[in-house]
């Protein structure tokens, strides 16, 4: 056994360079290790947090993965997977009389059918980039003359924050304030991957982040149903090497688990409180994931109580969109795990973050962007997999 | 966009609190984390703080963090 406890981690800050050598090292040989067990000639893992892609590629720790160790960045990004439709239902928001939109940053540029949020604000919608959903209710009390819709687009990471805020905005009656849900919950997309008729994944790095507030148990369907491993891992490049150590030691382990590698941010019970909140204001619900599809109880809706502030009920006349995915864009099979971006004939091309054509290059951390940021250039070589090339074409 | 920064809780009034994130002082909302305390270290994402860090076994990765515990 190869593993190490996070003593090995404190030791490693001491002497960083030497901790990275030792476990490339280890992962190496774990890594053939089980591509003897699987005859295959990669182990292919997947991360599903957009911060992880970034921390890998930065680091710098992706080009120094052997070439046993085939990394993916699954559908973890909730910039990516919001859709068209749901962008141009936005853009309509913010053009309602008296509406203030509020979002974070990373949602302004993603282009839905008819334009983006930064459109909608050039061509005069009052569009506004907060920091926490906090400041828009803040900023509703202070314009009570206006209606402010926070754009709830987050994981379970950034749910609980909407539900709390809304318990300020009970508390202390502030009326013109409401929220567009947009959630996606991480669990049930792992399930759709892992449903999936050709998906290839030997083990999954989990998000950090959505984890301590969820805690380990909701992934146990992914050991104990579909027999796959998974770590929770943190985000400096020393705890993601620890990750991936520790995924393939699992991959070659009798029954599949999954561990817990960011041990200082989440207890196995995730935040409780958090989860109370979450369960006390949404119930789950069905959810279009941009390039992937509709995926059952993986998004939520305002229980009845908070039906007050669901925009999408305070502006009735919400139009129906149906915007078809960009000809051509591979990120739907990016997402699932069954191409790279360099595999899409747009990327580098047609599709660089200036010219973004699909979801997954116009968010920072989508897998395009990463790639082309830091030039990652593989393609996904399926004869080696056995797999037709045409199944990594986007529906 | 799940990013959270790790910073120690300085005062706590009811549900914020004003936390540093090594040196840099900002309030952020104590919703979520009922118990925490002041001297806690926090991860705080997009204002508030969603889970109490234990860094109890890991003092240099709460060094390198830029938090002291
Ligand atoms: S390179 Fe552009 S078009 Fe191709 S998959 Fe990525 S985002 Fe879509």
């Amino acid at each position: 056994m190869l593993m190490k406890n996070s003593a090995g981690a404190v030791a490693a800050l001491r002497r960083a360079p030497e901790f990275a050598r030792e476990v490339l090292g280890d992962i190496r040989q774990l890594s053939e290790r089980a591509c003897r067990r699987t005859g295959r000639d990669t182990v292919q893992i997947m991360e599903v947090c957009g911060t992880h892609t970034m921390s890998f590629a930065q680091s710098g720790l992706r080009g120094l993965l052997p070439d046993t160790v085939r990394l993916l960045s699954g559908p973890g990004c909730p910039v990516c997977v919001t859709t068209a439709a749901d962008v141009d239902r936005t853009v309509w928001l913010a053009h309602q009389p008296g509406v203030t939109l509020t979002t974070f940053g990373d949602m302004l540029k993603v282009p839905g059918s008819t334009g983006s949020l930064a459109d909608a604000s050039a061509s005069g919608a009052d569009v506004r980039v907060v920091y926490s959903p906090a400041d828009a209710l803040d900023l509703a009390a202070a314009l009570p003359d206006r209606e402010v819709v926070f754009l709830g687009v987050g994981f379970e990471t950034t749910a609980p924050l909407v539900a709390a805020t809304l318990l300020r905005a009970c508390e202390t009656g502030v009326r013109n304030f409401s929220v567009f849900p947009l959630f996606k919950l991480v669990p049930p997309a792992l399930r759709a991957i892992l449903a999936g008729r050709s998906h290839q994944n030997d083990g999954f790095v989990l998000p950090g982040h959505v984890s301590a507030i969820i805690g380990l148990a909701p992934y146990s369907f992914v050991a104990d149903e579909f027999g796959v491993p998974g770590v929770i891992a943190g985000f400096e490049p020393f705890d993601l090497l620890e990750a991936v150590r520790l995924l393939l030691n699992l991959v070659t382990e009798e029954p599949a688990r999954i561990a817990i590698q960011y041990t200082r941010g989440v207890p196995s019970g995730g935040n409780p409180a958090a989860l109370r909140m979450l369960a006390e204001s949404f119930d789950p619900c069905e959810a279009v994931w941009r390039a992937v599809g509709a995926i059952a109880e993986s998004g939520l809706a305002f229980k009845k109580h908070l039906a007050e502030f669901d925009a999408a009920r305070k502006f009735p006349g919400m139009p129906a969109c149906d915007a078809p995915e960009p000809k051509g864009c591979l990120c739907g099979a990016i997402l699932m795990g069954r191409a790279l971006p360099a595999d899409c004939r747009h990327f580098g091309t047609t599709c660089t973050p200036e010219t973004a054509v699909g979801p997954c290059m116009v968010s920072s951390e989508g897998a395009c962007a990463a790639a082309y940021k830091y030039g990652f250039t593989e393609t996904s070589r399926w004869k080696k997999f056995g797999r037709p090339r045409k199944e990594a074409t986007a529906p | 966009m799940c990013l959270a920064i790790p910073g120690k809780i300085l005062t706590r009034e009811g549900q914020t609190g004003r936390v540093d994130f090594g040196g840099l002082i900002r309030q952020a909302a104590l919703d979520l984390v009922p118990d925490a305390a002041i001297g806690d270290v926090v991860l705080v994402h997009a204002g508030f703080a969603i889970q109490k860090v234990d860094l109890s076994m890991e003092p240099e990765i709460a060094e390198r963090l830029g938090v002291s515990c």
